[in-house]
């Protein structure tokens, strides 16, 4: 009996730290591709790779509530196209150089996230879901009528790219591309840090039964919000920073479509895995790009792609690749 | 700068380098390598408007000018913006950085169109828009590389309001989409019919998107105006045709103006709803001899359907830009933009016209009435014309433009 409970936290260390190795390891072979990624013929055209990231970050920050502290929120398009906004407006009509424009969407989206989850958090499952889409909707109308602000349907167009820190110019694309990979890196990084937290540990806990975590005396709701709050200001960085990237701010990203888009990248890739998002974010993003030839077919060819993915591998292309690999990615 | 690039670009630098010095060579008609880029719409709501249609429009303008034996060699792209700014920046970006491409033409919505202005003169090209109504391309975002054909919300503002008020309709209530673009229809609509001496008896927002306007349509019914403007566009004026067919407003003797209604829209309400309406458009394809010839030559190639007029806007844009590069012999985007506005426009469609420095074609734009299904004798026999307004009338006087290109 001593044995078995001393043995098990053993090996449960163990194979903790093999995991935090393997996950070292994953986080340095990132590091280096987004360094060496603008090189690659075809993929490697920096505007694209952008945006991909951008997304993956979003996605990342959608997983964060889903996938961790399994709330399935149907409205973080408000926090990601509300950020665009006031980074772009902030960049075009007050001249603010990036970061501090990054900065002020970031807070804009962590305020809306803590007036909505303050809201939607009293409800659960389906009734959450549906606060969260009503919320956003709230924010999508408000864009559409705010032309002053938001440029109305025309969006805000030509949003320069102010000198990082007043100093580094950000004309070229690939010195942009590199200032969005550090953003996207450190988020993911954050992102990271938060899952293996205690307060991660307290989050799996909720999401897997939240009657024994009350029973066991935590602040169900107070870790909710947290995590709600955390969610919409890293969706708030994402969206930020695309609209400098991108250099225009517009309704698709606080359309509800776009909180649709992001429930799909993160299943596709894998919900509840730290690298599934980033796949299935450059999965849909890529598939958007290269088969925009194709026209209609785009969404039918991506609801193709979403009813095999739910068929075959449920838990998304990394969870699979996980599970063979017996190690949660 | 990169490894596959500096392939790619040499690649291409090199061919430069060899039409250059062939060129300077004089030897005869090296022939130029034109690619043209048609973004649009493929998908959506503007499908049938642009679509595949404006690339076959293209490939014809690139025929009909014997682009090969003037030694020009044009090749055709084709791309789905999905009304989405992002994507159309996105396919624009990536056409001008590695795609070689030189020109893009239609761009519908206006968003996705802005924002393909800005690119295309951040990156020193050309483009040609068709598609798009916002009359900001050509005012305060106006843009040396740009050239707007078709139309824009100033002309139709002044095609429907004005026209209307002549024709005898002079008291109006407005159906508008509550948003940007509804508002400025209604207030440019409302100056033009207040200027010719109508009268605005009200107006109702009408929320964006909808699709019941039934108590909008009986407000607008009980205020017995002669006219009822639809300050919409896409499914909005659909619907709101369709429901005002329903209770009977135009067999009531109200009549029906669409700000915004192209010919695709009046094929799939078909006559028996549409019929009444008044609107505004630049072509037509039953207009004369040779819009009639063109339009049955380009019929067949897309199951029969009869060219939208931003089809036929992308045929004439795309053949006056070939005209200019022929004529310069180099793809030069200055060389080509002073070309073609210091040269008359002349295309079988919209007949003789001028480009301006802001970049606005001027053409003339007509009022036509959706005929009764006794008076339509075929398929797509639409329209009868009930006015035709000069470009002079029709499109915003150079005076009023708050484009800085003018103002220069």
């Amino acid at each position: 009996m001593a044995d078995v409970t001393i043995a098990a936290p053993a090996t449960e260390t163990a194979e903790q730290a093999d995991h935090s190795a393997l996950h070292r390891t994953l986080f340095i072979a990132m590091a280096a591709l987004l360094v060496v990624l603008p090189f690659i013929p075809v993929v490697g055209y920096p505007f694209f790779l952008m945006k991909v990231l951008c997304f993956a970050l979003f996605a990342c920050a959608f997983n964060l509530m889903l996938g961790y502290g399994g709330l399935l929120s149907f409205g973080h398009a408000a926090y990601f196209g509300f950020a665009s906004y006031v980074a772009a407006y902030t960049a075009k009509h007050w001249g603010l150089t990036p970061e501090v424009s990054i900065l002020l969407g970031t807070v804009s989206g962590a305020v809306l996230g803590l007036a909505f989850g303050a809201l939607a958090i009293r409800r659960q499952g389906i009734y959450f879901a549906m606060i969260t889409l009503a919320l956003a909707q709230m924010v999508y109308f408000f864009s559409l009528q705010a032309p002053r602000f938001t440029g109305g349907e025309d969006g805000i167009q030509a949003v320069p790219r102010n000198a990082l820190f007043g100093v580094l110019p950000l004309g070229n694309d690939t010195v942009t591309y590199y200032l969005v990979a550090a953003i996207f890196f450190v988020g993911v990084l954050l992102i990271y840090r938060i899952i293996h937290s205690p307060f991660g540990q307290v989050l799996k806990a909720i999401r897997d039964n939240e009657a024994r975590a009350v029973s066991l005396g935590y602040r169900v709701n107070q870790y909710k919000l947290a995590v709600f709050v955390l969610s919409a200001s890293l969706a708030g960085l994402a969206g930020a920073t695309k609209a400098i990237a991108v250099q225009l701010a517009s309704l698709t990203d606080v359309h509800w479509s776009m909180s649709g888009e992001v429930v799909l990248m993160t299943l596709v890739g894998g919900m509840g895995t730290v690298f599934g998002p980033i796949v299935g974010a450059a999965v849909i993003i890529s598939m958007q790009n290269f088969l925009a030839g194709l026209g209609a077919w785009v969404t039918v060819v991506q609801g193709v792609i979403f009813v095999i993915c739910v068929l075959v591998f449920r838990e998304g292309i990394v969870g699979v690749i996980g599970k063979w690999l017996k190690k949660p990615l | 700068m990169t490894t596959f690039r500096m392939n790619r670009r040499s690649v291409l630098a090199g061919a430069a380098a060899t039409a250059f010095s062939a060129r300077s060579m004089a030897q005869a008609q090296q022939p130029i390598t034109i690619r043209i880029g048609v973004l649009n719409d493929r998908s959506g709501l503007y499908a049938d408007l642009t679509g595949e249609g404006s690339a076959i429009a293209a490939r014809m303008a690139a025929e009909d000018f014997g682009a090969a034996a003037k030694g020009l060699n044009v090749q055709i792209v084709s791309a789905d913006h999905q009304n989405k700014p992002d994507v159309g920046a996105n396919i624009a970006r990536q056409w001008y950085d590695n795609d070689a491409v030189d020109v893009i033409a239609d761009v519908p919505t206006s968003s996705v169109a802005l924002a393909v202005n800005q690119i295309t003169r951040e990156k020193n090209k050309i483009f040609l828009n068709s598609g798009a109504a916002t009359s900001d391309l050509t005012g305060s975002q106006c843009s040396p590389n740009t050239v707007h054909w078709t139309y824009d919300t100033y002309m139709l503002s002044q095609g429907t309001g004005g026209a209307m008020v002549k024709a005898g309709g002079d008291t109006w209530f407005f159906l508008t989409a509550d948003y940007a673009f509804g508002h400025a229809l209604e207030r440019d609509t409302t100056a033009v019919v207040q200027r010719q001496g109508g009268r605005v008896l009200g107006a109702v927002r009408t929320p964006f998107p909808g699709t019941d306007f039934s108590s909008f349509l009986l407000q607008a019914q009980a205020s017995r105006a002669k006219v009822i403007g639809l300050a919409n566009a896409g499914g909005d004026t659909v619907n709101s045709i369709k429901q005002a067919a329903e209770f009977g407003i135009t067999a009531g003797g109200q009549k029906l103006a669409g700000l915004l209604v192209f010919v695709n829209d009046v094929h799939a309400l078909g006559l028996q709803t549409a019929q009444g309406l008044v609107l505004t458009e630049t072509f037509y394809w039953d207009l004369n001899d040779s819009t009639r010839a063109w339009s049955r030559r380009f019929a067949p190639q897309r199951a029969g359907n009869m060219p939208s007029m931003v089809q036929a806007g992308v045929y004439g844009s795309v053949l006056h830009y070939l005209k200019a590069v022929a004529a310069t012999r180099s793809k030069d985007a200055a060389q080509a933009m002073t070309w073609m506005k210091g040269n008359e426009t002349d295309d079988p469609l919209f007949g003789k016209g001028t480009i301006r420095a802001d970049g606005r074609k001027m053409h003339p734009a007509y009022l036509f009435e959706v005929k009764k299904p006794s008076e339509s004798k075929g398929p797509w026999d639409y329209y009868k014309l009930l006015a035709t307004l000069p470009a002079e009338e029709a499109f915003r006087p150079l005076s009023a433009n708050a484009c800085p290109l003018v103002r220069a």
